[in-house]
């Protein structure tokens, strides 16, 4: 039994040194990425790029979000050189930049035109002024309305709403007999579902996670006015079951035209204005992320989904090549052409928003711009905080903190926990992980 | 009246067996159906009458290959199997016929490994396969999938072989039988029922094996698992595209199931009643 086991192992290795020797010449690239629109899109239209570089063959790896997290994560920590291009977004690029796990971005070509980039975008992906990722579409947060219901119900939401204001237009365009619903907000939990939104309302309410000495703020009047405000908001007006929904569930019941506002990513706009999926297309205005009277501050959304080198990848420069084919001007140009400039991946590059063609094909486009340029993700709240990012914290630990607050605020919605007791529970939970983390470091 | 009573009582055994039966069935029931609606109509809520679409089995097939991973997933579940067969019986021979002081003792360990959570063991497996070339490869997953499953082959065998006398391998050696032939030409042909139930069951684990199939390959030896996994979005609506995946991955060794019913059921009652 020995014996053979061994000769297997044996004969294994051998296949092995054989098929490195095979691999060395051309390069294949290996890319790991999540399946969403934008992404899928990328890989119809590669044909360009292996045209233009005969010597690179790409092969794609598509992955569930989280299972794309953990995979990476155990091969850049083990050093495994499985990937060479890595779909990651802004909450892990500092993270990862810091560990010295990915490349830095800082020789990529004359012609990428890298001050193109959209400030606030460059600046959460850099660390010490590096770039470590190049992105592929990034997005803020904002109101998207239905303009027929607010003129119907006599409200006008401006383009700079309060929290007042919101409710206000919530209530009126409410009407449970017919399922229309105010408001649709996330409430499924998780760190970048309900937690994403909430922080993110948190911080246009003058809270934040943490004070200067790791200290969590869940048991301040911020955080409680916050919490107390989101399930009047959800529980007078939002649908039912608002406790499950997430980003798709609420993009489905927009499209449907059960909901009058919908606060979340900037990403979803050409979702519910395109006449194919939505059924309120031609009726969709949008705002700012809200704020409270009196606190400067609209929430500091921004997400973006990136193309990065693991340090561990032994192809770099034609994985360098790849990331600055995918994210460049060039390739924006190339979606246009293909599908339209409604399809081309927002949020990147200052000179899309400069074009006319997009201008008008995007009837989103000024609002999303100008909410991704004022988020600030290097100080998120009013407050003094320790830590960067701006719908989230970015901190290892986050994720898993961020979700388990996110089912205390679930239950909260869901009837099961008061919002006092949610915010205890919340605060001495987020303590406890903190204290076994060894904050403050 | 006696008899009028237990035939009640068949039949209320049979009502509860199916609800039973159907409540079991139903997440996958639930996955046909949802396969067969439109992205919309997926989300939309809870239905159960699709509007028999087939556009998410298309945007399937269009956005990935699925004969890759089909192939691949035959490929290990098989030569997994084969593979824990011919160190199994061996195995099970040796602790059901032979055995020692220490052969109880040694089933349980084999078992105890099979309660240790996979994923502490995940970053030493890792680094084995990179060191050693075997990260996503068919022969170095089909060798993880053999070592997983070994300890369950290994006590179905020796309960199946404990049913087999003694005397009879022992004629055998009497009328000359080397233990080569004991074991191919004797042992086995009794014990085939036993050997194919195990057969099937090990092809199943290891068809729906969804840790280290996923953890330990990225493209070339990728099975169905990882393929199913590739279907779920961050952004954009996503379900009736997964189920359909789902569909596709499972319809094989649902056809499978289906048709080798019977030798299952028996082979795994095998031995239970004396």
């Amino acid at each position: 039994m020995n014996s053979t086991f061994r000769a297997l192992l044996g004969a294994t290795a051998l296949c092995a040194v054989g098929g490195a020797a095979a691999a060395q010449d051309p390069v294949t690239l290996t890319i790991a990425t999540v399946n969403n629109g934008d992404m899928i899109r990328m890989q119809s239209l590669t044909q360009d790029f292996t045209e233009k570089n005969p010597d690179i063959t790409l092969e794609w790896v598509t992955l569930e979000e989280n299972i794309l997290r953990e995979r990476v994560t155990t091969d850049i920590a083990t050093n495994g050189g499985q990937y060479d291009v890595l779909t990651i977004g802004t909450y892990e690029v500092p993270i990862w930049a810091r560990q010295d796990w990915l490349t830095p971005l800082d020789d990529l070509p004359a012609e990428y035109d890298v001050d193109d980039l959209v400030p606030a975008v460059r600046e959460a992906l850099s660390v010490d002024g590096t770039l470590y990722a190049a992105p592929f579409y990034a997005e803020s947060a904002m109101v998207m309305y239905r303009t027929d219901l607010a003129e119907a119900a006599g409200v006008t939401i401006p383009d700079n709403p309060t929290w007042t204001d919101i409710k206000t237009a919530a209530e009126a365009m409410t009407d449970k007999d017919n399922e229309v619903y105010g408001i649709c907000l996330r409430g499924k939990p998780g760190w970048g579902e309900n937690m994403a939104f909430l922080t993110a309302m948190a911080n246009s309410y003058g809270a934040r996670w943490f004070d200067a000495d790791w200290a969590p703020q869940f048991d301040s009047p911020e955080w409680q006015e916050t919490l107390t405000d989101y399930l009047t908001l959800m529980n007078e007006y939002g649908p039912p079951g608002a406790s499950s929904n997430g980003f798709n569930e609420n993009l489905s019941l927009f499209q449907q035209g059960k909901c009058g506002m919908w606060i979340d990513a900037t990403v979803a706009a050409s979702f519910v204005t395109d006449p194919e999926d939505s059924t309120v297309a031609d009726s969709v205005g949008f705002a700012q992320f809200p704020n409270k009277e009196g606190v400067d501050n609209h929430g500091n959304w921004l997400w973006a989904w990136n193309l990065a080198i693991p340090a561990s990848s032994q192809k770099q420069d034609a994985a360098k090549t790849f990331v600055a084919w995918a994210t460049s001007k060039e390739y924006t140009n190339m979606v246009a052409e293909a599908e339209g400039w409604r399809a081309a991946p927002p949020g990147t590059r200052t000179s899309l928003y400069e074009n006319p063609e997009y201008q008008e094909a995007a009837p989103f486009a000024a609002m999303t711009l100008e909410a991704i340029n004022s988020a600030d993700t290097q100080k998120a709240s009013v407050q003094d905080i320790p830590y960067t990012g701006g719908q989230f914290v970015a901190i290892p630990e986050f994720q898993g903190i961020g979700t388990m607050v996110g089912q205390t605020f679930s239950a909260a919605l869901a009837g099961q926990t008061s919002a006092d007791d949610a915010l205890a529970a919340a605060q001495s939970a987020t303590a406890r992980e903190m204290a076994r983390a060894g904050y403050p470091k | 009246m006696a008899r009028a009573v237990s035939s009640r009582a068949k039949v209320g055994y049979t009502v509860a067996a199916w609800i039973v039966a159907l409540l079991i069935f139903f997440p996958i029931l639930y996955t046909i159906i949802t396969s067969l609606k439109s992205e919309q109509e997926a989300i939309a809520g809870f239905d159960l009458i699709p509007s028999f679409t087939l556009e998410s089995f298309r945007a399937v097939q269009t956005q990935n290959d699925y004969w890759k991973p089909f192939t691949n997933s035959v490929i290990l579940s098989i030569g997994s199997t084969l593979l824990a067969l011919v160190v199994a019986i061996p195995a099970a021979w040796a602790m059901a016929f032979s055995p020692t002081k220490r052969t109880k003792d040694i089933l349980m360990w084999m078992l105890s490994t099979k309660m240790m959570p996979a994923v502490a063991v995940l970053v030493p497996i890792y680094l084995i396969f990179l060191r050693t070339g075997l990260m996503d490869t068919r022969i170095g997953l089909t060798v993880m999938l053999m070592l997983i499953n070994l300890p369950i082959v290994v006590w179905m065998l020796y309960t199946y072989f404990r049913e087999i006398p003694g005397e009879i391998l022992e004629a055998a050696r009497m009328d000359g039988a080397t233990l080569r032939d004991e074991i191919i030409h004797v042992l086995t042909p009794m014990a085939i029922p036993g050997i194919a139930s195990t057969l099937l069951l090990n092809v199943i684990l290891a068809w729906n094996e969804a840790f280290w199939t996923i953890q330990l390959t990225t493209t070339n030896a990728a099975p169905l698992s990882a393929f199913i996994a590739s279907f779920s979005s961050p952004q954009g609506l996503f379900w009736a595209k997964l189920s359909a995946a789902s569909v596709l991955a499972i319809a094989p060794i649902l056809i499978l199931g289906w048709f080798s019913q019977k030798q299952l059921v028996r082979g795994l009652t095998f031995g239970a009643v004396k």
